[in-house]
């Protein structure tokens, strides 16, 4: 308004009579009527049932076999663990379970937590992303959402810090494949480059250091409930050590569920054995048994899995698919039926 | 306009503080004004003014320190801010903190920043414009050099001398103590205070009237005393001391406001009263105003559920949380984390600190963003309104202008819309039609076939190229003006422009308009011969007798009566003469300097009022040029001697009774006497200024007589009659027009009679109660008698003719009477106490035992389009009231030409003098509308078939429902007419219910002679009582009261005046305009932002819903799958942008279909886009997509080894796709914007996503989803999710809406699909829908049916039948309305009376008092004037002779009787 000005002309304030300043931009305006929208109907009906069948397929050739070792061969096991007390003492049991038919392809080796939240809100803050990434300060003073897990009783700072290093969980897995004519061998499984290349890159380094790892974590305490330091945590293989132990990585990686699974190894497939896979047959699992689960009445197993192109095993999208498609096309006969029906109406309405 | 909000109020509160500072000196009623010449050496010291406000404005709110807490402090006031804060301010908290803290406040610095971005760019704006008033020059004068010299307007000062040339713009409110006028005055232009254009005088102070030489600064030596700055621009009261000691009073008409043009005169001296902000132009100004409208209020109730929600899940949670944690018992699992003190938290204390955690995790429930979203998209609305070229006004170069920014929605939702009359629904230029003179009626027939030749042409020109018709009327007009004065005009213009000032600009566009009077329509009035024969006749006999001395009192009556009638016509008003071409004082050259010094004594005696100023209505101007001047006759020559003789005997009266002492200022000579033409061409055309149309008409109408008026001082009035030539009257008193009395009066001395006349002009219905009741009966009381009964015959019939009736009369006061009443007179003029009230009275005790001479029948034609206008809205369901002050008949006949009335609808008419009968009336009209409507309905159900094509029409009223007290209220085709005494009656508590049963089951309601209380008492009673949403539309200062209280008020930005403009929310150029406003903008704005406003409940939940579903798998922990980032720009950012394209430019309808189907409209009045069950309907298809979005991607992901943010990131980007869907879904036409926000959002969140995600991987602390995005982009199941979830998550809606399409469209899709089909077909289609009464409305309550709809004969528009229907058939008016067919039943009633009516038009007057005294027939038989459908008229003489609650019943019977047979 303020910018008309005044006897610029007859019209100086006559609105422009452009589309927009109008109101009449060319638009698309779709009705919603049977006959506009029947053939979308008909169409997402026929996508999703196209989508869900080839899903179904592609989930049907994938495998997977959970074995929970909580209480069952693994009792004694069990039992001891309650006692914080023997905490120190070690546990081996086996488990042992059955390949009905061979794992084609790679096969991935989980273990499973169920029961455990990863995802409380106060459990998942309880971490120092800047400690992880090496940071030398970060080392000495944790950040306070470590707390109380940032110093030990010494006031040493400790590292990794926070309720999530702490509560690492700390079983081993030996897997063992007991052929029908031969000796039983451990299945080779890939205990490196189970995590994101970027949590192992960028997320996670050690403190820099011109001499050992240990060297770096001078002057840090280990977790409460750890019983190795963090630079000792692969004793086999020295450059696995620190916070870029793939599996502290791994654990790391807070999990949505309080069911949930994380990769342990990976089938070495360069095996002749296992080339193509997992083949049938009977197995073991030799679990160096820590990690105490009766607090939360969890339950701790081995998954053993192969995978498709968008996933592991699960049924659930195929089936999704299959329902949707199912429910749009019960819309779509109904809405068939109100055009055969109405549609005379409606069609007056226009004509 | 902003820029004064609230400032002023800040400026007075600094003041009054320095006022009290003082208050130990001096009494704090009255400011004192020094000169400052006399202090300037002591600069600041002694000076006694030094603690007045100066001239410098400071408009602006905020300086470069004050404006972050300042501005911070008033955003606070807002309610949802301080929420955001708190929330904000929580995440500080550690034990319940949610996000990072500094993150957690982004919302609200983002929020608060942006206003606070706008409030600056304001703020800036104002000062800008401040600076630019503030640097403008004015010359003040200056004790050092002795001289005006140039100043900056912000050094002006209070007691500053100021020197004002023409055209300028006052710096200051200044006492006016000089000016170059001969006459002491000084004409100023008010344009920019109140948007009257027409001239008003001011008058230098009393005491220095008489300063023949120029005013010296240095000589003053004068203390003023006045008020202390207030805002009323009609009130200065004060007095001036002088070193002498005597004392002089101060009024208004001495003071010049800042803002105003001096205009008319060279120059002028004054005094600065008050300066800056403590002037009353600013001390007038106030900003926008801020109303809630009806969506936000209910908006608001939502807003409140949604906090229940959110509390009753944040409970839940904790509840949750707390029993969760009890499970464990002592023994903690390792991931329940301890305190930070590494102390157990009791499952009770945690669950406190996760309810308040949960707080801020689901803040976004409470839309934060919904505020600002909704002011966006209604400054973007009012933009499109704005811009809207279909309310664009050519004539006048104006379009609409919002004034209240935050109420458009509400035009969507009107319910009853109250219209002013006069200017509003007409065109407010008064053209003089008849006239009556000492009973005798003058048709001015040729007048009449003149103005229908206008109107053709006026119609031509609006189908053609209209922008061709108007501009060169416009030029030549202004070339009419010519030379200097046009000059001048442009370069005033130019100033107004540079002043800055909002307000000041867009009134400065009003000078163009200054024309508005001039068409030739209003000016050339062609005189009634027979008229002009008596005034010629008359003329020549009074020149003959008064040549021959003889008593001018023997002049036959009727002559006499004529000759008054002009006289009163001619000076009985304010207008103001001007000559364009020449600067005022020459237009008087030839007025004698002499008699003022005569006339100095007597005012030194008696001071005679000088009340000419504006009365506190409105009024415009009229500048017209005087075309006929040309043929007056200047033949002054014969009025010399007369002049000189009575001089003589003047002074001899002098001596005898001082104080009566009359100057007659008679013109000696013509200074051209030689020849007519060339003393008119000479002098120009006079232009005549009025301060309201009707008065410009009336001094028009005279000149058309050759009556003209050619000159007006302060106590003299020069007016030239045929063949007596120039007279001078001296003006004793003019007594200004109030809506009180209805009426204003001059007194003069008439120079030729020496009588001291009063000539009293005003509303009918006042003055003829004013009328000295005729005399015995002898001839001349007969005759009284017989005027008086005559004229009010022809008044009633002008009444019905829709002309606007004027009644003069006129009253000789004897000295004796006179002397008396100027001495009570003059007390009340000097009284400081109730001067008003004793001028009032004063006024009262004049105006009695008058004379009547005349009435005047003016026409105020109806705008273009109001009928049809009327016709929509009245389809589109509302509810049209017309208030006005006009009287019953002229209303009742308007209404009928706009089509306000129907003439197959009965009327209900109620006049009651008391309270009692009043309350009878009510009653009785119930009784009636019960019964009639309750019988008839039950009676003759198949009636509605033979009236098929009425009753589709009526079908579309489905009454509003949604607001109902009592349930859905039928509308009968009745139409209620109420007058002002009525109404104050009906106005009161005790029947103010019965008053709204009786209107609101009236189709139209007409209330005349309504006071401008009466009319806002109106307006708030229906919406208080009814609670429906109101509409107040007028264009006069006497709407003001009205537009302010109604909900939405409208305002005619039309002639008379700005003030219901400055009230008012929208302005619009014409009433018409008001069908597109609101049916078209108004549906649109409340669609688009009530399906926002619910899109926006449905996003907000369906969000925070997915976090809260997730609760359940994390231990109610308040952890959220959905990162911080996310969470809270998801609002702000990523999905913002479609909802305000949608909400700005969705289409639901388009114009065409909105303005062709009318009934659209009731989909707001119902608010039948957001129900209440709407919000919770779409709380539950929030929670349902959420279900959906949440436990898709739960059970796709379950038993993997997805981590939180793997597993949230999908989950947030499938939410923002089905909101965007279902967004796409509601969106009813798609531009390319809508599909380039839509993808902008996408593009959006990704590229956020992914820059988020790659950044720093340690700097977002507790979460840190480092390349969570590039890893889900590569991972085909984040896909898979990505197509199956909108799909099932919108199904249900997608499908219900598709049914609904179909099997239950409402009005508005039907009205979408004919958009589809082309223009043509679309018109045929809306016919033929009305005529098959398809019901667009299927679940409307069906229309019962009027009684009334049984009349078969059509109202005929045919002339014809007109005139069969005017002869007389006489109906006994109260059994009228049962007639179901005129032309069957009236036989039976024809015994009655020999009165006139027609038959078509079913009229029931319930009146006790009777309308008119009881007389014999009144015929009319009207002329076909325009588009009026005819003159009904009817008059009962028996209404009361039998009770009427048993006609009632038996014309309930009889109806009950009639109806079979009428089949």
């Amino acid at each position: 308004m303020a910018k008309n000005q005044v006897g610029a002309g007859p019209f100086a304030r006559r609105p422009d009579n452009s589309a927009f300043k109008q109101q009449r931009l060319p638009a698309w305006s779709p009705s919603l009527t049977p006959h506009t929208v029947l053939s979308v109907f008909y169409g997402l009906s026929l996508i999703c049932v196209l989508l869900g069948i080839w899903l179904l397929i592609t989930v049907q050739n994938t495998y997977q076999l959970k074995v929970d070792y909580t209480n069952g061969s693994c009792k004694k096991c069990f039992e001891m663990r309650k006692y914080p007390a023997n905490a120190t003492k070690n546990c081996i049991c086996t488990a042992n379970f059955k390949v009905p038919k061979a794992f084609l392809g790679d096969v991935f080796f989980y273990y499973g937590l169920i029961n455990f939240h990863q995802n409380l809100r106060r459990y998942m803050d309880s971490r120092d992303d800047a400690q992880l990434v090496g940071r030398k300060k970060s080392l000495k003073f944790p950040s306070t959402y470590c707390k109380p897990f940032a110093y030990d009783e010494n006031g040493l700072p400790i590292a990794p810090c926070g309720a999530v290093a702490n509560s690492k969980f700390n079983d081993s897995f030996r897997l063992v494949y007991h052929q029908l004519d031969g000796p039983a061998v451990t299945v080779p499984l890939h205990r490196r480059g189970i995590t994101w290349y970027t949590d192992k890159n960028i997320k996670f380094h050690n403190p820099p250091t011109n001499t050992t790892l240990q060297e770096a974590f001078q002057g840090t305490a280990q977790p409460l409930y750890w019983q190795r330091p963090v630079y000792d945590l692969d004793p086999e293989d020295p450059n696995n050590n620190g916070f870029i132990n793939d599996d502290l990585i791994v654990w790391m990686r807070e999990a949505a569920f309080p069911n949930f699974k994380k990769l342990y190894g990976i089938l070495n497939r360069a095996h002749a054995l296992f080339s193509h896979g997992l083949p049938a047959g009977n197995y073991s699992i030799i679990i160096t048994y820590n990690f105490p689960v009766q607090y939360f009445q969890g339950k701790k197993e081995v998954v053993v899995s192969t995978v498709t192109w968008f996933g592991g095993q699960n049924y659930f999208l195929p089936i999704a698919y299959l329902v949707s498609s199912g429910m749009t096309f019960i819309a779509a006969i109904v809405l068939t039926v109100i055009h055969v029906k109405v549609g005379r109406d409606g069609k007056n309405m226009e004509e | 306009m902003a820029r004064e909000i609230g400032e002023p109020g800040v400026a007075k509160s600094s003041t009054t503080k320095k006022h009290k500072r003082r208050k130990s000196k001096k009494e704090i009623k009255t400011r004192t004004v020094h000169a400052n010449i006399l202090y300037d050496q002591a600069k600041g010291g002694d000076n006694p003014n030094r603690h007045y406000a100066n001239n410098k404005i400071k408009t602006t709110k905020y300086t470069l320190l004050s404006f972050i807490p300042k501005n911070l402090f008033e955003q606070f006031h807002r309610f949802a801010n301080v929420y955001f804060v708190f929330i904000a301010l929580l995440n500080f908290v550690p034990v319940v903190n949610a996000f990072q803290p500094e993150l957690a406040l982004a919302p609200v610095v983002f929020i608060l920043s942006v206003t606070a971005i706008k409030d600056l760019w304001e703020d800036y704006r104002r000062h800008r414009s401040d600076k630019e008033i503030n640097h403008m020059d004015c010359l003040v004068y200056s004790r050092s050099e002795r001289q005006y010299l140039e100043c900056y307007w912000k050094e002006v000062c209070v007691g500053d001398f100021i020197r004002l040339r023409c055209n300028e713009i006052l710096p200051a409110d200044v006492l006016l103590l000089s000016s170059s006028d001969p006459d002491r005055l000084c004409h100023i232009e008010t344009a920019t205070l109140d948007g009257e254009t027409n001239l008003k005088q001011r008058q230098v102070v009393r005491s220095f009237i008489d300063l023949d030489t120029e005013f010296d600064p240095l000589k003053y030596n004068s203390v003023i005393e006045c008020e202390k700055p207030n805002n009323d621009l009609n009130r200065f009261r004060g007095y001036i001391t002088h070193r002498n000691g005597r004392r002089d009073g101060l009024y208004k008409e001495n003071l010049l406001l800042r803002g105003c043009t001096i205009r008319n005169t060279e120059e002028a001296v004054g005094i600065v009263i008050y300066a800056g902000h403590e002037t009353k132009a600013m001390l007038n100004n106030s900003g926008p105003r801020y109303k809630r409208s009806k969506l936000e209020r209910q908006m608001n109730v939502d807003v409140f559920w949604c906090v229940v929600i959110l509390l009753v899940m944040c409970l839940f949670s904790a509840i949750g949380h707390g029993l969760w944690m009890f499970q464990y018992g002592d023994k903690r699992p390792v991931f329940d984390v301890l305190s930070p003190e590494g102390t157990d938290l009791s499952p009770v204390v945690s669950a406190i600190y996760l309810f308040l955690t949960m707080i801020i995790v689901f803040q976004v429930l409470i839309p934060i963003s919904l505020f600002v979203s909704i002011e966006i998209v209604k400054i973007c609305q009012v933009y499109f309104i704005h811009q809207d070229a279909d309310l664009y006004d050519e004539e006048t170069d104006s379009h609409l202008q919002c004034r209240a920014l935050n109420i458009t929605e509400d035009l969507g939702q009107m319910q009853y819309i109250f219209s002013d009359k006069t200017g509003t629904l007409t065109e407010n230029k008064m053209v003089f039609r008849r006239c009556i003179v000492a009973g005798v009626e003058y048709s001015h027939d040729a007048n009449a076939r003149r103005l229908a030749m206008y109107q053709e042409v006026d119609s031509e020109e609006d189908e053609g190229l209209s922008r061709g018709g108007t501009l060169p009327r416009k030029e030549s007009l202004t070339s009419q003006h010519s030379g200097g004065k046009a000059v001048l005009r442009s370069q005033s213009t130019k100033s107004h422009r540079r002043t800055g000032s909002r307000a000041e600009a867009k009134r400065a566009s009003i000078l163009s308009k200054h024309t508005a009077f001039s068409s030739p329509m209003e000016k050339d009035i062609t005189p009634d011969p027979q008229l002009r024969d008596k005034v010629n006749d008359c003329g020549s006999q009074m020149e003959f007798m008064r040549f021959h001395n003889q008593l001018l009192s023997q002049i036959s009556p009727d002559l006499q009566d004529v000759f008054d009638f002009f006289i009163a016509l001619t000076i009985c008003n304010t207008v103001v003469v001007s000559s364009p071409n020449q600067p005022r004082q020459k237009v008087r050259r030839f007025e004698l300097k002499s008699p003022v010094k005569t006339i100095e004594d007597f005012i030194k005696r008696f001071t005679p009022s000088r009340l000419t100023s504006a009365s506190s209505s409105s009024s415009s101007t009229s500048l017209a040029t005087n075309r006929s001047s040309s043929h007056r006759a200047c033949s002054s020559l014969l009025s010399s001697p007369s002049a000189e003789s009575t001089l003589a005997r003047l002074e001899e009266e002098r001596g005898a009774t001082p104080g009566i002492r009359g100057a007659l200022g008679t013109t000696p000579a013509c200074p051209h006497a030689g020849g007519s033409v060339a003393g008119g061409s000479d002098e120009g055309e006079l232009r005549y200024e009025a301060e309201s149309p009707d008065e410009a008409a009336l001094v028009y109408a005279a000149r058309a007589y050759k009556c003209s008026l050619v000159g007006r001082l302060a106590d003299q009035v020069t007016i030239e009659l045929p063949h007596v030539g120039r007279l001078s009257f001296e003006l004793l008193h003019t007594l200004a027009f109030d809506s009180t009395r209805k009426r204003m009066s001059v007194v003069v001395r008439n120079p030729l009679t020496e009588q001291i006349t009063v000539y009293t002009k005003g509303a009918d219905s006042v003055i003829m109660d004013l009328i000295r009741p005729p005399a015995a009966d002898d001839s001349k009381g007969k005759r009284q008698r017989k005027i008086l009964f005559k004229t009010q015959n022809y008044l009633n019939l002008y009444g019905m003719d829709g002309l606007r009736t004027l009644c003069i009369a006129k009253r000789v006061l004897s000295k004796e009477q006179y002397a008396s009443w100027l001495r009570r007179h003059l007390e009340a003029e000097t009284a400081i106490q109730g001067r008003e009230e004793l001028l009032f009275e004063s006024a009262l005790r004049l105006e009695t035992d008058l004379h009547l001479l005349g009435a005047t029948g003016i026409e105020d034609r109806l705008q273009d389009g109001v009928p049809e206008t009327i016709a929509a809205l009245r389809r589109a369901g509302l509810q049209i009231w017309v208030l006005t002050g006009d009287k019953q008949e002229t209303a009742i006949n308007i209404a009928y030409a706009c089509k306000l009335l129907d003439p197959e609808e009965e009327i209900i008419t109620l006049n009651a003098d008391s309270q009692e009968a009043c309350a009878v009336l009510l009653d009785e009209s119930l009784h009636y509308i019960q019964a009639k409507f309750l019988c008839s309905s039950s009676a003759d159900p198949c009636a509605a078939g033979v009236f098929q094509p009425d009753y589709a029409t009526l079908q579309f009223h489905a009454p509003p429902t949604s607001s109902g007290t009592a349930g859905p209220v039928v509308v009968h085709r009745l139409g209620l007419v109420i007058d002002g005494r009525t109404l104050a009656y009906a106005l009161d508590k005790s029947l103010e219910d019965k008053f709204l049963a009786v209107a609101r089951s009236c189709r139209s309601v007409l209330c005349c002679r309504s006071t401008p209380l009466q009319k806002s008492m109106v307006v708030k009673l229906v919406r208080d009582k009814l609670k429906v949403m109101t509409l107040a539309i007028g264009d006069g200062a006497n709407d003001v009261s009205m537009i302010q209280v109604a909900d939405v008020g409208v305002g005619i930005s039309g002639q008379e005046g700005m003030q219901a403009v400055m009230a008012s929310d929208f302005a619009l150029p014409r009433f018409q305009y008001l069908q597109k406003l609101l049916l078209v903008h108004g549906h649109w704005c409340y669609s688009r932002l009530a399906n926002m406003i619910l899109y926006f409940f449905y996003k907000n939940a369906m969000f925070v819903a997915l976090i809260f579903w997730y609760q359940f798998y994390c231990g109610f922990s308040g952890s959220a799958m959905i990162d911080q980032w996310y969470l809270i720009f998801f609002n702000l950012m990523f999905s913002a942008f479609p909802q305000l394209i949608t909400g700005t430019l969705d289409k639901d309808v388009s114009a065409d279909t909105l303005q062709e189907l009318p009934q659209l409209y009731m989909n707001g009045q119902n608010s039948e886009e957001y129900k209440p069950y709407m919000f919770w309907m779409n709380m539950i298809d929030a929670f349902y997509q959420s279900l959906v979005c949440f436990f898709i991607p739960y059970f796709a992901y379950a038993d993997s080894d997805v981590d939180l943010f793997t597993w949230g990131t999908p989950i947030t980007t499938l939410a923002l796709l089905t909101i965007l869907l279902h967004l796409g879904i509601e969106t009813k036409t798609w531009t390319w914007m809508n599909w380039a926000s839509i993808a902008f959002s996408i593009v959006l969140f990704f590229m956020v996503a992914m820059c988020y995600n790659a950044s720093c991987p340690t700097c977002y602390s507790p979460s840190n989803p480092y390349w969570t995005m590039q890893r889900l982009l590569g991972d085909p199941l984040f896909y898979l999710m990505c197509v199956i979830t909108p799909i099932a998550a919108l199904l249900p809606r997608y499908f219900y809406r598709a049914c609904q399409g179909s099997l239950f469209p409402s009005p508005v899709q039907v009205g979408r699909q004919l958009d589809k089909v082309p223009l043509g077909l679309r018109r045929h289609l809306v016919n033929q829908r009305t005529a098959h009464r398809t019901p667009l409305y299927p679940l409307g309550p069906p229309f019962l049916k009027g009684c009334s709809s049984k009349i078969t004969d059509p109202y005929s528009s045919n002339p014809k039948q007109k005139a069969q229907a005017a002869s007389p058939i006489c109906l006994k008016s109260m059994e009228m309305k049962d007639t179901p067919g005129s032309s069957k039943n009236p036989v039976n009633h024809l015994e009655h009376h020999d009165e006139l009516s027609l038959p078509s038009s079913e009229i029931i007057w319930l009146t006790s008092t009777p309308l008119m005294p009881q007389m014999e027939c009144v015929q009319l038989i009207s002329p076909p004037s325009g588009a009026s459908p005819g003159v009904t008229y009817q008059k009962n003489q028996e209404s009361l002779d039998c009770p009427q609650q048993n006609i009632l019943k038996q014309t309930c019977g009889e109806r009950l009787s009639d109806s079979p047979d009428s089949q």
